[in-house]
């Protein structure tokens, strides 16, 4: 039972991390290399805030989720949109993209080291015990948790009973179709890319108050968002929650059953066992 | 990839130059180079300790007017490079600095694996290197291999030795039992340590109950301090990295890890530690030390706080300042920048340094601090391989 709970509040972590890029390739089919970096960026928003402030680092979301959102629309709009025009096919901008994010990536990592540094950023939030059952857990932890599932659920009902929901949907099987349909595919795609981005910085910001963090640690989290990207299939944000919480109770289990040692090989293992008997991952299409 | 500090250098060495030819040898230079991380894995750890110490010391230096050759004053020009925590990198900036910019001096870099990769190019352009930031077991061998290089800091046996010698004592003097949980980060530091550790811990007759090791960059320690615990530990040794110290550190105190002795490795120092636990971490253990109440060290935490905007780590700061103390007083004594002959300088004197007199032994300093402890919110050194000033180590009671 134990293990089970802190699988899944570690699940609720990972969902945070990579439901952001899972939008932005689903949807605005971007393979956000610079993911990690936003997440950090929004980390350390929320650090500032509440160190500089003593703001909580739920109600700097407040500020941080536009803010991220305004920002990753803007990086759409004059980064991406350029590669997304001159693309003839889904593979060239794909491949594009990888190259251009990578670069923002480092991009992003020089912005942050000049504006505060290359020291560990840290602080205590919600640090206290939590009983769940009899077993403890921290606190931050589960309300990082709550918040993941909140916004898993939001995100969920959005797209599956709104119209605007309906439209980043169909972008997300086939942007060339929807275009036919009369959506106005670009404006789609920027707003799925700007939304993901939003949802990174706020996981960051939520992350951040159980991690200690710096500027350079962001590849280490794009690494893990893609892995549960994949494997819970693209284009669905449902897969990428559901890959989460299976990666983290495998991942919790062999810590605890069997060696913490074996976590990383684990999630990988999972991750090759899922590409060779499902290559479209748990909820995605066959690639046609 | 080029840095941008790698532009500005360039920049500067030309400009200087075109100044030079105007001015016709005014004013004396001495190029120092330095690489070390400023981004990736290690630039957290090379921020605390590695570059605020040379920022300090260069404009110290400087504000006296530079340092004094027997032709006069000359200022240093330092030449920064960012080794992106990437081996490779490193060699390749000091391949760089040694043979374009034509650095007179090179500053050893940050981390064991980086000074151990760069060692034979410093040696084959008879460069000095002051190592700090790496410890091993091999400085004798690496000693004789190569003539210009200096070890500082000590030896992985020493570190964990010194630990199994206290937890040994504190179990002959009765206050606690002889049961260890030890865990390492899956790292070459950490692996090294665990492994040194195995048999010295044995060998003083303590129990190892909890033996595991984790991935760098775990997020969630939850079920290794589980785990520990369920071992029912009376000490709790961790071979850490910085992110996983001040994570293990909060899962011992969310889970209310009641040990007598808690020790994690690197960054236990760092004044972030102190600053974000506060009086929980009372009586933790960590690497490294230093007596902080010397006149010299008070002097260098005040300027250091001053000139960087920030404190020192309780640790590897003040002998990485130390080493550069070295290098200034070498290069003085002989009195021009003559690589050799500082090199030889270093092996036949003693310096007067904030760490103390440190002198080399075979290129090998023998008095250094192993493991400190946080008493009342400083941290101290608690255990050296003799240096004065060693507190007595105080047992952990609880987390509050």
């Amino acid at each position: 039972m134990d293990i089970l709970i802190t699988g899944l509040l570690l699940g609720g972590t990972y969902a945070l991390i990579a439901m952001g890029l899972n939008l932005q390739y689903g949807v605005a089919r971007i393979m956000n290399l610079a993911n990690g970096e936003m997440l950090v960026a929004g980390a350390f928003a929320a650090f500032w805030i509440f160190t500089a402030g003593q703001v909580s680092p739920l109600l700097s979301l407040v500020v941080v989720a536009p803010l991220a959102f305004a920002g990753n629309w803007l990086i759409y709009r004059f980064v991406m949109l350029p590669l997304v025009r001159r693309s003839r096919s889904q593979g060239q901008l794909e491949v594009d993209s990888i190259l251009a994010t990578f670069g923002l990536s480092f991009i992003l990592v020089g912005i942050m080291l000049a504006s505060f540094g290359g020291d560990y950023f840290t602080y205590s939030y919600l640090a206290v015990p939590f009983d769940i059952f009899g077993n403890t857990y921290a606190l931050n932890r589960v309300v990082a948790f709550a918040v993941a599932v909140a916004i898993g659920v939001l995100l969920c009902l959005w797209l599956g009973f709104s119209r605007s929901g309906l439209a980043v949907r169909a972008v997300a099987v086939d942007p060339r179709s929807a275009g036919l349909v009369g959506i106005d595919v670009v404006k789609v795609s920027a707003f799925a890319f700007a939304l993901g981005g939003a949802v990174t910085a706020v996981g960051g910001a939520l992350i951040s108050t159980f991690l200690t963090m710096d500027a350079s640690i962001g590849g280490l989290f794009t690494m893990k968002a893609l892995i549960i990207v994949i494997m819970g299939g693209v284009g669905d944000v449902r897969g990428a929650i559901i890959a989460a919480m299976v990666l983290g109770l495998a991942e919790t289990a062999i810590a605890s059953l069997i060696d913490p040692g074996l976590t990383l090989a684990a999630a990988y293992l999972l991750f090759i066992l899922v590409l060779l008997f499902r290559p479209q991952g748990l909820f995605g299409r066959r690639a046609s | 990839m080029k840095h941008r500090s790698v532009l500005a250098g360039a920049l500067v060495a030309t400009l200087t130059g075109f100044l030079s030819l105007g001015v016709a040898q005014a004013q004396n230079v001495i190029k120092i180079g330095a690489v070390a991380p400023k981004t990736g894995p290690l630039a957290g750890g090379s921020t605390v300790t590695h570059w605020p110490n040379i920022k300090l010391w260069v404009e110290q230096v400087n504000a006296r007017g530079g340092l004094t050759l027997k032709s006069g004053k000359a200022k240093i020009e330092l030449i920064e490079y960012d080794d992106k925590t990437n081996p490779g990198e490193t060699i390749k900036a000091v391949q760089r600095l040694a043979t374009q910019d034509k650095a007179d001096f090179i500053i050893a870099p940050y981390g064991t694996g980086f000074n151990l990769a760069v060692a034979p190019i410093f040696a084959k352009h008879g460069y000095p290197q002051i190592v700090v930031t790496a410890i091993t077991d091999q400085i004798g061998d690496l000693t004789k291999r190569y003539p210009s290089l200096f070890f500082t800091l000590g030896s992985t046996t020493a570190f964990t030795k010194s630990v199994a010698d206290i937890l040994a004592k504190l179990h002959a003097d009765g206050k606690i039992g002889n049961k260890v949980a030890m865990v390492n980060v899956a790292d070459a530091f950490g692996i090294e340590l665990a492994a040194s550790a195995r048999p010295i811990f044995k060998a003083a007759g303590l129990d190892v109950v909890y033996d595991k090791s984790y991935p760098l960059g775990t997020q969630d320690l939850s079920p290794i301090v589980k785990g520990a615990k369920a071992a029912n530990p009376d000490a709790f040794v961790a071979w850490s990295y910085p992110p996983d110290t001040f994570g293990l550190t909060q899962q011992a105190m969310i889970q209310n890890l009641n040990v007598k002795v808690f020790y994690t490795a690197v960054a236990t120092a760092f004044p972030a530690y102190g600053g974000k636990f506060g009086m929980a971490v009372n009586n933790n253990l960590g690497a490294g030390g230093i007596n902080p109440d010397t006149a010299e060290m008070q002097t260098y935490s005040a300027s250091h706080k001053r000139i960087t905007g920030k404190a020192p780590d309780g640790w590897a700061s003040a002998t990485m300042y130390a080493s550069l103390q070295i290098l200034e007083q070498s290069i003085e004594g002989v009195g021009a920048a003559d690589r050799a002959a500082v090199i030889d300088y270093l092996k036949n004197n003693s310096f007067k340094t904030v760490m103390g007199d440190i002198t080399f032994n075979s290129q090998n300093n023998d008095h250094y601090w192993t493991v400190g402890q946080w008493q009342d919110g400083k941290y101290y050194g608690v255990a050296s391989t003799g240096r004065a000033g060693e507190k007595a180590v105080r047992l952990k009671g609880g987390w509050k």
